[in-house]
């Protein structure tokens, strides 16, 4: 069983600020006012390209149903740590859980605010996964992009989790 | 830089430990730090032809060598010599000319919301070059029978299919910038490429070249569409001006789309 690792923070307000829990339906991750510029598919198929079309939706972390640390044969449910990356709040390692090649629930391990271990850690659960109707394919996340994948330390650690499934 | 890598070898007995993926096919994964990000690999299909292997270290090295071109964070790269004057232009790797090139169709293509010389001082290509190596390195699993695959170089995206090969479906997870760890969209990939350009929360901003300044808003603009080089210049052109950027998208390339959020 993996232990929580807790670490000194040098700024907490940022990080309560930071990791506070969202428990509005409404807000923080729907598309903001410029819009989504869907550009015109290509007339004539020039490109290969199959890129389909995106699909927004609302950010709501509620509490994920992970039970962490657990293996169950029947179920074939696995667990899956990347990396440990390092944040400017302190590290962040994430945790995945596989179900059937889909990615059930996804949770912070390693969490960088010590003062806050009796907080929700699933904060940093991926709201798509955890929404009651989830469509088949939102669970299935196979890559994750984000311009701050460099820096910030859950992406980098989630797609490592990721990794770690098919390695 | 020093290469972390965590592949394990190929063979029957280490793929036991392997998740297939949702769909039932298998499904392997490569993981090699390279030109300072985490970069993985993907494969699906017929997963353990040795063709496989030896694709994927040609493309860690194509991406090694990249990084020995380009780096500005080596002061030994041939870039950071060229900038010193230590090696002449008709010395270094072809490759700083043909990306040199592709930056002015860049900024002219762009409208001059991407640029690689905006404070006039220095030719600074890293803005372009993470996508161009990965779509160079990338040529190596197209010619792989019987795969598709997914290259994930620190959130841009290249995937295709192998040497007559079909191409699968990858679903990409763009993350909300506003709220770390959450997933915003999600955009199903399969042949072609997927950037995304913000606000960093460390290290290099996104500078507007029209001023020269950093851009302080937060947010972000994902594009894909048929390169992963252009997806790359254009996510950073929206993120510059998405407003101006998504028209002057529209006009110049129409097989990309956008999402800015």
């Amino acid at each position: 069983m993996r232990r929580i690792t807790l670490w000194a923070l040098s700024t907490l307000t940022t990080l309560v600020l930071l990791f506070s829990y969202h428990t509005s339906t409404g807000g923080s991750g729907t598309a903001s006012a410029a819009g989504t510029s869907v550009q015109a598919p290509a007339a004539a198929g020039s490109g290969t390209t199959d890129s389909g079309t995106a699909s927004t939706d609302s950010g709501t972390t509620d509490s994920g149903t992970t039970d962490s640390g657990t293996t169950s044969g029947s179920a074939a449910s696995k667990t899956y740590d990347g990396d440990t990356v390092q944040t400017r709040w302190g590290p962040v390692q994430v945790r995945i859980t596989v179900v059937d090649g889909k990615i059930t629930a996804s949770e912070a391990i390693v969490y960088p605010n010590g003062n806050h271990e009796d907080e929700q850690i699933n904060s940093f659960a991926l709201p798509v996964l955890n929404q009651e109707a989830v469509s088949a394919q939102s669970a299935s996340i196979d890559m994750v992009s984000g311009a701050t994948v460099t820096s910030e330390g859950y992406l980098s650690s989630l797609q490592s989790a990721i990794d770690q499934a098919h390695l | 830089m020093s290469a972390v890598t965590t592949r394990v070898d190929s063979g029957p007995s280490a793929r036991s430990t392997a998740q297939p993926g949702s769909d039932g096919a298998p499904r392997r994964a490569f993981v090699e730090q390279a030109m300072g990000l985490p970069v993985s690999v993907h494969v699906r299909g017929d997963v353990d032809r040795p063709e496989v292997g030896t694709a994927v270290d040609q493309v860690w090295g194509v991406l090694h060598r990249a990084d020995a071109v380009f780096s500005t964070w080596r002061p030994d790269s041939e870039l950071m010599r060229l900038r010193r004057g230590d090696l002449c232009a008709a010395q270094v790797h072809p490759w700083l000319a043909e990306v040199e090139q592709l930056c002015v169709d860049a900024e002219r293509r762009t409208g001059g919301l991407f640029s690689a010389s905006f404070d006039g001082a220095h030719h600074d290509p890293t803005g372009l070059v993470k996508g161009w190596a990965v779509e160079r390195a990338a040529l190596h699993l197209r010619h792989v029978p019987g795969i598709s695959w997914c290259v994930n170089a620190g959130g841009d995206l290249l995937a295709g299919a192998g040497r007559q090969a079909a191409a699968s479906t990858w679903t990409i997870g763009v993350e909300d910038p506003r709220v770390p760890g959450s997933v915003a969209a999600t955009i199903p990939l399969r042949v072609g490429g997927l950037a995304t350009s913000g606000a960093a929360a460390r290290g290099a901003h996104v500078v507007d070249p029209r001023t020269a300044t950093p851009i302080g808003r937060d947010g972000s603009a994902t594009v894909w569409g048929p390169t992963l080089l252009w997806a790359d210049v254009w996510a950073t052109a929206l993120f510059v001006d998405p407003d101006e950027g998504a028209v002057t998208l529209e006009g110049a390339d129409p097989a990309y789309r956008s999402l800015v959020l």
